[in-house]
């Protein structure tokens, strides 16, 4: 089957503006969107850049838009896209290094502003911490995210508002929250109780839909809204009493 | 010029778990080729070994009994008293992983679930679902954060550079940038990996080349054992995509083409359960015999486990499947083929992680110490990385703060750098000769003809042939893209010198060592001889060859004997 591989290209030292660059494919072979790249700049344009590692969707390396859709380049399969044209852009509301490759920057600052880890005032436990597994089925959900950035990228609210933190980062404040490990304070986690944070959420669920790994970010954000207007309330009542 | 108290080179589990132990007040940096989180180790699934005890069935389970189960899995080639080292260790390093976050799966009361792995007599192998390298690695990637470690992300290493028997520092190709640059560092500690993509079908990721075990062979540090290479049993046919053991210990079956469990053949006791070289070997046997499907694979049937234990315990192997192979093991069996999957051998370290070349370390699957031997069991390799990588990180913290720093060393760095700027300055100026990925996919056929699962002499000599070949043809190497930001091509022309090198010598080890031992296996000498061989192969670059050396195994409690199981 022949196909044209559409894939926008910037080079962000000489390009005044990206541009699309048709490169015709065949392949008989069911294989998938990464691996087409790769051959194409193999064979075609060594200077095509884009990022990839594990090819088996687990370390995030690979998010782009296939077809207008979000996806691991690694587990889009060429031939399932029906398509003869497959137009390729690099993850939106993020800088163009070169090609298909971005400035994730702004995406793992933002997670790393909510401190994502486990607050622990403790000392090793000799025999750990015993803990339920319907309470680890609790965070299960959450830790399947790979931070590939997907989410970020599709966010209606971080296109127009770069202080918000995105998807992945509330879900994963989420993820700590509700692990029994976590100490993390109050005062720690009710940052988040803003515009930039949890409010900040316009309920598209977009991140939900684009997430390749199933994490349903906005289910946490959803969540988080909840605990914080409980908290509030618990608090409001203990200072009455 | 950049300098650091310690480098540690690679982000994966070995690299973080070096960095995160080092002294806080020195500088330390990590550099790695890939952001951290894009690492191999994040594709590990199945567990990581420690003899807690809680599977009610491994009550009587202690350290000693898994040191003993990885000796004799590695068919005694293990320095004993290293393997004794990591199991020991092993219990408090998962109580450690625990209390810094790593979600591990329960067992009713809370305590952390073991399932059984390969070899092993107790299940003692703890995991989170099949996705123990991904919560582990980010668990602790964000402790990283927490600790504020540096982090140079997307710089490939190029080469080592040494003076009089010290490290000097490393020379990397910053990607973002397009630049080479030397960086200073009184310590430099390997945590890069292992070489999958030398052979065409392995489980690796697409970035795994190896190229830290073979920059430091080109600077003289001697490789151990490389001959060793494990095939995974288990990997998704056509892709090979790893399809963890754990799917096996939760219960699965190997059936081939007449429904039969084979593996009552080859290992009636364990049975799926033997180590990772006896039911490769096993697998390959079934199909060669005309005993698979269309002459490339077997089944792994997980049906029996039923839907409910598959979507808890085994939940990314479903997702593996569905995506890369289309089809649900809920309904139907997973065909399966042996592929490359981890190297026993690598860079020559004693117990303290440390090489010949003072400030030099290695940790983690770029390493030999040797705990593996010949044969690695599953389920020790993540705890290698923790165990190791800690230890590298504290050894080297303690001799940089005891050691002076180098005054008149950064000409020798600034040189190596312009040598390698000239060199890729050659490579742009050719306009033709030979592309990269056309030696590379040369380079891996060989590498599954003649040097994989079942060896002989005539297939390996023939290799080391066509080997010294592509080594001709790379001279005429050539980059056919101008821009070197971001050039994959560069990374791969770069790499591809380390490629050659490790096929060479795990080519050459090979075809030197004369009997049949774990993971290799000569047709033509298909008995262990330990009156010759029980020792280490050491494979040294000196005047631009290989020579070959050997070195004994400490034997400390357990006589070598025949493997069963």
């Amino acid at each position: 089957m022949e196909y044209i591989f559409r894939i926008l290209r910037y080079d962000p030292l000489k390009d005044e503006r990206p541009s699309f660059q048709d490169y015709s494919f065949r392949t008989e072979e069911k294989m998938s969107v990464l691996e087409a790249l790769m051959d194409i700049r193999n064979e075609q344009d060594s200077t095509l850049s884009f990022r990839y590692s594990c090819r088996e969707a687990i370390c995030g390396s690979c998010g782009m838009v296939i077809n207008g859709k979000f996806d691991l380049a690694c587990r889009a399969m060429v031939d399932s896209l029906k398509a003869p044209v497959i137009v390729i852009e690099p993850l939106p509301n993020l800088e163009i290094q070169k090609d298909l490759a971005v400035n994730m920057e702004p995406f793992f600052d933002a997670v790393h502003k909510i401190e994502p880890y486990v607050f622990s005032k403790k000392q090793v436990l000799e025999k750990g911490h015993r803990i339920e597994d319907k309470e680890m089925d609790k965070i299960f959900q959450y830790i399947n995210c790979v931070l590939c950035g997907c989410c970020y990228s599709a966010c209606p609210v971080v296109s127009r508002d770069e202080k918000y933190l995105g998807p992945a980062a509330l879900a994963k404040l989420y993820r700590f929250i509700q692990d029994p490990r976590d100490e993390r304070p109050f005062s720690n986690w009710s940052r988040v109780n803003t515009e930039g944070g949890v409010w900040g959420c316009d309920t598209v669920f977009k991140c939900n839909e684009v997430c390749p790994k199933e994490v349903r970010p906005a289910d946490g954000i959803e969540a988080l809204r909840r605990k914080l207007v409980v908290e509030k309330i618990k608090r409001i009542f203990r200072f009455k009493r | 010029m950049l300098s650091q108290d310690i480098l540690v080179v690679g982000g994966g589990l070995a690299g973080l778990a070096a960095a995160l132990v080092s002294d806080p007040q020195l500088n330390v940096a990590v550099l790695s080729k890939v952001h951290p989180l894009r690492s191999h180790s994040v594709a590990a699934q199945g567990g990581i070994n420690a003899a807690l005890g809680n599977n009610p069935e491994g009550r009587d389970d202690s350290w000693e009994k898994h040191a003993f189960d990885t000796i004799k899995g590695s068919d005694y080639l293990a320095d004993q008293d290293i393997a004794e080292l990591m199991c020991e260790r092993a219990v408090s390093t998962i109580y450690e992983l625990e209390h810094l976050g790593v979600p591990f799966s329960r067992f009713p009361g809370g305590v952390i679930a073991q399932r059984p792995f390969g070899g092993a007599g107790f299940p003692r192998t703890c995991y989170a679902a099949d996705r123990t390298g991904l919560v582990i690695l980010h668990t602790l990637y964000e402790q990283s954060i927490k600790r504020q470690v540096k982090f140079y992300n997307e710089w490939l290493v190029t080469k080592l550079v040494v003076k009089d028997g010290r490290c000097l520092g490393v020379v990397v190709y910053d990607l973002a940038r397009g630049e080479v640059m030397p960086v200073k560092a009184r310590a430099v500690i390997f945590a890069t990996g292992g070489y999958g993509r030398v052979y065409q079908r392995t489980t690796n990721a697409f970035i795994n080349h190896g190229s830290g075990i073979g920059i430091a062979y080109k600077a003289g540090i001697p490789l151990k054992d490389m001959e060793f290479v494990q095939f995974h049993p288990t990997s998704l046919y056509d892709t090979n995509i790893l399809i963890t053991e754990g799917a096996r210990g939760e219960g699965g079956y190997l059936v081939n083409n007449k429904g039969k469990r084979f593996m009552e053949d080859y290992a009636s006791s364990a049975m799926e359960l033997a180590p990772r070289d006896i039911v490769a070997r096993a697998i390959q046997t079934e199909i060669e015999k005309g005993n698979g499907f269309e002459d490339e694979y077997v089944y792994l049937d997980l049906r029996l486990l039923g839907e409910k234990k598959i979507k808890k315990r085994l939940p990314g192997i479903r997702e593996i499947c569905i995506n890369f192979a289309g089809i649900d093991p809920v309904e139907k069996p997973i065909p399966i083929q042996p592929a490359q999957h981890y190297s026993m051998g690598g860079i020559d370290v004693n117990a303290q992680c440390a090489s010949i070349v003072e400030g030099f370390y290695a940790a983690g699957e770029c390493a030999c110490i040797s705990i593996h031997g010949a044969n690695r069991l599953g389920g020790n390799s993540l705890l290698d990385t923790v165990v190791f990588g800690k230890i590298a990180g504290e050894e080297a913290s303690k001799a940089v703060k005891g050691s002076k720093e180098l005054k008149d060393d950064e000409k020798m760095l600034l040189d190596e750098a312009l040598g390698m700027k000239k060199k890729i300055q050659e490579w742009q100026t050719k306009d033709s000769g030979e592309r990269v990925h056309r030696l590379l996919n040369r380079l891996k056929v060989i590498m599954s003809d003649r040097v994989g699962m079942f060896r002989n002499k005539k297939d390996l000599s023939k290799a080391m042939e066509k080997i010294s070949e592509i080594r001709d043809d790379y001279k005429r190497i050539y980059i056919s893209g101008q821009c070197l930001r971001y050039s994959q091509e560069l990374v791969n022309i770069i790499e591809f010198d380390s490629m050659l090198d490790l096929a060479e010598v795990i080519t050459l080890g090979a075809l030197n060592r004369e009997e049949t031992r774990g993971s290799h296996f000569r047709v033509d000498f298909k008995d262990r001889n330990d009156k010759d061989w029980l020792k280490h192969t050491l494979v040294t670059l000196k005047d631009g060859k290989p020579r070959v050396s050997y070195k004994n195994v400490n034997i400390s409690k357990y006589e070598p004997k025949v493997r069963t199981y």
